[in-house]
């Protein structure tokens, strides 16, 4: 695989945490399954990566890859996790034993089951300072007050005695939120944190999470299927399919102008939530593929408006997505117009989300009301913008745009060549 | 406190029950008492009205209940109290009971614990192929088996009888446990495997805690559980299975003393002793219960 240097990256500073290539095989009685199949991503401090993608795409794994959670009979069979700098696949399970926890913590998608439900909420956070750091009993019951407050949990010194099931979904999430922030990690892993819970308390975690992730300069991983999660906190998004990341970029970037046919008929997939208009959801047709039988050629390829007969057998060409080293993913496909944008020169801010992109615009946050929309952005005055402003994802799929799918597999072959030219 | 409620029922269900179905069984225990002699029809009426033999069923279960509501568990057919025999019975019993209780329950869950964290490793084919085997060999046999191997051949444990001290319990109360025991490996191994792969067990992992704090802190409490009720339903469980067990090893325990009562027909000291083990195995319940609690905070603050 091809590497650009890191410099190219968008991220002034090296980033946090650094995954190359990173293969997850589980032993089936289908053979051999790989779940993650070359996953490779950057993370910068303070930054918010979401990887999105369907159930089954391999984005959980990836998640607990990192952590160092996959079970046996899964394995990590390749691929580096570099933490500061140190890479944690080639570290003794002592020291990725003290990284877990301090360094890199993790959020769960269910939080009534990821507690433990015999011991109080307190307990299980105190139990970070008495494993990690030595405190005293009180000492560590007194910081998971504190923690408790953090996450703005009412009447914190009251409840820190309770018991997972006393607590509600939501506040049982900002229990687990203030256990993995207990030793302010460098990088927080959050998988599906929000899935679990009511629509309304799903803003409030997230509002949560930013604020957090804001405060503490952490880098956020966050692992959803969500756009809509995706348009309300990340600033990169990197959309995973079948084991692989099919594209990467920053997020307004990705959701205005999707590269890869797949991350389109994602975003065609959402309702628009357009007042007066009249509009039918356009769901990706077929299901995602077994891993077990991932189709040759290129794995989208049976569910692509714009599959021709080459993708059947043959993958497209490497293409060099958005910025990352890491992302280059055999599946790519790219058009020029999106390399152009989502290289960005030096000396442009690491994350360019200023530009009035009518990307998340006119589409609701799958989920989210539009009072949890962040402050920067005018969801009224996005709307206002003119529909054909977009050459976005979902007018292409109108009946006259068939003609256009002609361009768009082209596209995808020809995007490979530029890639690999650029790199 | 509803618990303790719902003790009465169970009691008045259980002891009436077993004075029902003695009630029930054919046969003349005065006839059984006589043996061979002859009886004079006199000396047959004023025994038959000593122990209210010819009163209706509930009257009899009611002068009963009037009787061991102030200890009085009556006198057997030869004029013995039968709280008497229970005194000089149940020590043993018990005694035995306790060991073989310690016995299934330290070895069970060292076995299941074991072979649970191990998963398909040798220790727990072993653990799983030894439970099915001892599962499935009837009691006696084992029991016998342990006699002639450990007690006859090489000599190491008294065969029968109680004058060795606790060394002599040994050997009744490791056949008496080990079916149970096996019940509680098995149990313990399968709750365990659950509580690994439960979800709270992997966020154990993520705070990086270590494997012996996951397992210790996280993991065992709440395979515990359904061990803990297991252990105290058995508890009760063990005395009955002590009759066949102190047959075998002739030890003179309340087993023993029940089963010698049913062959003499000599129903008072069975329906004292039925009604003694009644009322252990409530308090077992009742103990398991608190004992639930405290291991499970979702049932205490219900």
């Amino acid at each position: 695989m091809p590497s650009i240097p890191a410099s190219a990256d968008v991220t002034a500073a090296a980033p946090v945490l650094s995954v190359r290539d990173l293969v997850v095989e589980f032993p089936t009685t289908d053979g051999v399954v790989s779940a993650v199949n070359g996953v490779g991503f950057d993370l910068a401090a303070g930054e918010t990566l979401a990887i999105l993608g369907e159930s089954g795409s391999g984005k959980s794994v990836t998640a607990q890859a990192v952590m160092g959670l996959i079970e046996r009979p899964g394995r990590v069979v390749g691929g580096s996790v570099a933490f500061e700098g140190v890479d944690l696949l080639a570290a003794s399970s002592e020291d990725r034993r003290r990284v877990r926890g301090s360094g890199l913590a993790m959020v769960f998608q269910d939080p009534l089951s990821a507690l433990n439900p015999v011991w109080s909420v307190g307990f299980q956070i105190a139990e970070m300072f008495r494993v990690h750091r030595g405190l005293s009993r009180r000492e560590a019951r007194r910081r998971a007050v504190e923690l408790l407050e953090r996450v703005r949990i009412p009447g914190a010194a009251q409840r820190v005695g309770e018991y997972p099931h006393q607590f509600s979904g939501g506040m049982r999430q900002r229990v687990m939120i203030a256990m993995a922030l207990a030793l302010d990690p460098t990088v927080l892993i959050a998988d599906e944190p929000t899935t679990a819970l009511d629509v309304t308390v799903q803003a409030q975690i997230l509002e949560l999470l930013d604020d957090l992730r804001a405060e503490t300069g952490m880098g956020l991983l966050l692992i959803t299927h969500d756009l809509g999660v995706v348009a309300e906190t990340a600033d990169r998004v990197a959309v995973m399919y079948a084991g692989r990341i099919v594209e990467t970029g920053p997020t307004d970037a990705v959701l205005s102008a999707p590269a890869h046919p797949y991350t389109e008929g994602l975003l065609a997939s959402v309702p628009r939530g357009q007042s007066g208009r009249e509009e039918r959801l356009r769901p990706i047709a077929g299901a995602p593929p077994s891993l077990a039988r991932i189709p040759p050629g290129c794995p989208f390829h049976p569910r692509c408006p714009y599959v021709i007969e080459r993708c059947r057998s043959e993958r497209p060409p490497l293409a060099l997505l958005g910025h990352e080293p890491g992302a280059v993913s055999d599946l790519g496909t790219d058009r020029p117009a999106f390399s152009a944008r989502s290289v960005p020169r030096s000396g442009e801010p690491p994350i360019d989300r200023s530009p009035p992109d009518p990307a998340g615009v006119g589409w609701e946050p799958a989920g989210i009301g539009p009072e949890s929309a962040s402050a920067d952005r005018n969801p009224a005055e996005d709307a206002q913008k003119p529909a054909g402003d977009r050459q976005g994802a979902g007018d292409r799929q109108g009946a006259g745009d068939r003609q256009a799918a002609g361009d768009r597999q082209a596209a995808c072959w020809r995007s490979g060549e530029v890639g690999r030219g650029d790199g | 406190m509803r618990r303790l409620l719902q003790v009465i029922p169970v009691f008045f269900g259980a002891t009436f029950l077993i004075f029902a179905l003695v009630y029930a069984v054919p046969g003349d225990p005065i006839d059984a008492l006589a043996g061979d002699r002859p009886v004079t029809p006199a000396v047959r009426a004023e025994l038959r009205h000593r122990y209210h033999l010819d009163d209706p069923l509930f009257v009899r279960y009611g002068k009963y209940l009037q009787g061991l509501s102030h200890g009085d568990f009556g006198t057997n057919f030869r004029g013995r109290p039968v709280a008497e025999i229970m005194r000089q019975r149940f020590p043993v019993t018990i005694r035995l009971g306790l060991l073989a209780f310690l016995f299934e329950a330290v070895v069970g869950l060292a076995a299941g614990v074991v072979a649970g964290l191990r998963r398909r490793s040798l220790v727990d084919s072993l653990v799983l192929v030894s439970t099915t085997v001892v599962v499935a060999v009837p009691v006696f046999v084992l029991g016998y088996c342990a006699q002639l191997l450990l007690g006859v051949k090489l000599g190491w444990f008294p065969v029968v009888g109680i004058r060795e001290g606790w060394r002599s319990y040994f050997l009744p109360a490791v056949v008496l446990g080990s079916l149970s025991l096996c019940y509680v490996a098995r149990l313990a191994r399968a709750s365990l495997m659950e509580a690994m792969r439960a979800d709270y067990v992997r966020t154990a992992r993520a705070k990086g805690l270590s494997e012996r704090r996951v397992v210790g802190v996280h993991a065992l409490r709440n395979s515990l559980i359904p061990v803990v009720t297991f252990l105290g339903v058995d508890l009760g469980s063990l005395m009955a299975g002590a009759i066949v067990t102190e047959g075998i090893f002739n030890l003179p325990g309340i087993g023993q003393a029940t089963f010698n009562a049913v062959h003499t027909q000599e129903y008072p000291t069975v329906v004292g002793v039925v009604t003694a083990l009644v009322l252990i195995f409530i308090l077992a319940n009742l103990l398991v219960d608190v004992l639930y609690a405290v291991l499970d905070p979702r049932i205490r603050y219900r």
